[in-house]
């Protein structure tokens, strides 16, 4: 066994990089909660990737097929319908533990120096996500599939000049339709996941090259013992390794729990009408996007203007890239910082599932105002921490982390 | 983080009812999927009056018989009105394209409208039927006004009679459905044609969701497995971090 390893580690760094990554890859010891969601996007990814090979098997990506062959999937082939719920369960999954890493980022400020382009490389993780999962819920051609696309492709027409041309570039044809379908299930189950898996890859390289934050923001690298081990630090394999397994078994007896007993999630993961097979004659009377998308759906629509809602919805994202430059100060983690900072997470966090809400239920004159409003604290949370973050009054900053 | 979860459980009985959407009040169909008779006895109904228009397209003849406990034998001999083989898809007898010059409309497969529509939903819509000269044929629908299709269990309900109050609406006398008579000159009491809907409402939830009884009996094996293992794997954390400092 010693020899093979030697003779591996001659031609590949094979003990020299799982030692880097894993083995001794030096973690701050006071991970809490919050900490899981990271190792938890990875095996949601591996759920989607494995279900999602297999939903290809006997998937039929045609106008005329596609709905019937889903049938098929749930009916006729063995465990296909465990299949096709682990898939759909994990589509909203994803979005669950993402939305939570990504607030774990913000609370705990791990965007800032120098862990930029990590987050940098998370952002693109999630735009890359969300068109990944747009595509996706084209493929049951059911009629939220359908008309769901029919809306978002159209906002691209809502560009001036190159607009109506986009759209129909995008669509392949001047309606959603099999042309549709076919070049959305080359890029669903081909393009953007490769890109996906390589922006992952890129995710965990750049953490483990700056090393991983934590709940007190301080730098464990600062404080090395005589060897050069951060004296806060432990290796991420066995401690960290064993810890996940408990966030795995947590994360899947919520995650079965809906998967077995209410594959629907209450018509927010699989909607209704698209039990019914899309029809480009007959336009549900609510089209709404799937649930993880409503934030940026009501900041769309709560603008009176298209193409100023397509811009401002296009902006609620954007502005999330260039957060570690909107943060002016220096303490990262919110247990340090002033209470206006700790407001200001608070009302972004409200501000954003109430959007979320909004965007799932038909506007009407009074939900429009309310959306209104929760569109500029959304946005009043960059601004104002960009403000009050240069001069903040903070709290010291321990030497070390504490328990 | 407190503030966050309180707001995060008010606003859970908003996010279920926000899917809905319908005001029309619904009668309960209390289904219950381990009665296997009952649904065996939907299916027959359903055979019987509704399959010569509606297909159940994506469902199989013998894999229904198979998961209502109906031999095959007698699947042949009572269930299947067409020459389809016991293995096929249930089609309807009607090509579409006749179908939607008889009645306007083809009439649509019916194997997913339990799960489009709701189970509450599909039983007030096959009680939901009352006379009504002005309708082609004779018949309206409490919960899909203006519907294209015939009363086709007439015969079994009888007829009902709504009950209109004249109401003045902006001046005009116009007559405001307020309610319902008890049906008359049917071939079952009221009892009797509720628990025939309920029968027919179970078939078409089965045909809907045909897993379910299967994938929750799996859902709990699968939520013990993972409560111990959740357990074994806290466990084993704690004796691993017993040294961490």
């Amino acid at each position: 066994m010693k020899s093979l390893i030697d003779w591996i580690d001659a031609r590949i760094p094979m003990t020299a990089t799982y030692n880097r990554h894993v083995g001794q890859y030096a973690t701050p010891k006071n991970f809490n909660f919050w900490y899981f969601f990271g190792s938890l996007a990875l095996l949601v990814l591996v759920n989607q990737l494995l279900t999602g090979i297999w939903l290809t098997m006997n998937y039929v990506p045609t106008a005329e097929g596609a709905f019937a062959s889903i049938e098929y999937i749930m009916r006729d082939v063995e465990y296909g319908w465990l299949l096709r719920y682990m898939h759909s369960t994990g589509a909203s999954a994803f979005f669950v533990v993402i939305y939570l890493h990504m607030f774990r980022g913000v609370i705990y400020g791990s965007y800032q120096k120098p862990r930029e382009l990590l987050w940098l490389f998370g952002m693109l993780i999630f735009l890359v996500l969300m068109a990944e999962a747009f595509m996706g819920y084209l493929l049951p051609w059911g009629q939220m599939s359908y008309w769901g696309a029919q809306v978002i492709i159209s906002l691209f027409g809502a560009i001036p000049v190159i607009g109506d041309d986009l759209t129909l570039w995008i669509r392949g044809d001047y309606v959603v339709s099999g042309a549709t379908l076919n070049r959305f299930f080359a890029l669903h189950v081909i393009a953007l996941p490769l890109v996906l898996v390589v922006l992952v890859f890129l995710h965990l390289i750049a953490l483990h090259e700056v090393g991983s934050n934590n709940p007190d923001g301080v730098e464990i690298k600062q404080n090395k013992d005589e060897n050069g081990w951060p004296v806060d630090g432990i290796p991420f394999h066995p401690y960290y390794t064993v810890k996940d397994i408990v966030g795995v078994a947590g994360f899947l007896i919520v995650f079965c729990y809906v998967l077995f007993f209410m594959p629907e999630g209450g018509g927010y993961f699989l909607e209704k009408p698209n039990f019914e097979a899309a029809n480009p004659m007959k336009t549900p009377e609510h089209i709404a996007p799937v649930w993880y998308f409503t934030p940026f759906y009501a900041i769309l629509r709560a603008i009176p203007d298209k193409l100023g809602g397509v811009i401002m919805m296009g902006l609620a994202i954007i502005v999330l890239f260039v957060l570690p430059w909107l943060d002016r100060c220096n303490v990262k983690s919110v247990r340090y910082r002033s209470l206006t900072h700790k407001l200001n997470i608070a009302q972004f966090a409200v501000s954003f599932i109430v959007l979320g809400y909004l965007g799932a239920v038909p506007a009407t004159p009074e939900l429009t105002i309310a959306a209104r409003i929760f569109t500029v604290t959304y946005f009043g949370f960059f601004l104002f921490l960009w403000i009050y973050s240069k001069n903040e009054k903070t709290k010291p900053v321990p030497e070390r982390v504490t328990n | 983080m407190k503030k966050l979860l309180i707001a995060l459980v008010t606003l859970i009985p908003t996010l279920v009812f926000a899917a809905g959407g319908s005001n029309v009040v619904l009668e309960q169909a209390n289904i219950d999927f381990n009665d296997k008779e009952s649904l065996q006895r939907g299916f027959l109904l359903f055979q019987q009056n509704c399959s010569g228009c509606h297909s159940t397209q994506y469902q199989r003849y013998d894999r229904v018989a198979t998961d209502l406990g109906i031999p095959i034998d007698e699947l042949k001999a009572n269930y299947i009105l067409t020459d389809a083989k016991v293995g096929e898809l249930m089609e309807n007898a009607i090509p579409d394209a006749d179908a939607a010059r008889w009645f306007g409309a083809a009439p649509p497969d019916l194997t997913l409208v339990s799960r489009v529509r709701g189970e509450d939903w599909v039983y007030s819509y096959l009680k939901g039927f009352y006379a009504d000269p002005s309708r082609p044929f004779g018949v309206n629908n409490r919960v899909f006004p203006l519907v294209g299709m015939p009363h086709v269990l007439q015969e079994m309900q009888g007829y009902v009679e709504p009950i209109y109050e004249e109401q003045d609406v902006n001046g005009q006398i116009v007559p405001h459905l307020v309610g319902f008579k008890e049906a008359i000159g049917g071939s079952m009491t009221p009892e009797e044609y509720d628990q025939a809907m309920r029968d027919l409402t179970g078939f078409l939830a089965y045909s809907a969701d045909p897993v379910k009884l299967e994938r929750e009996s799996l859902g709990y094996w699968v939520l013990g497995f993972l409560f111990i293992f959740f357990i074994v794997a806290y466990l084993l954390k704690k004796e691993y971090w017993r040294d961490v400092h």
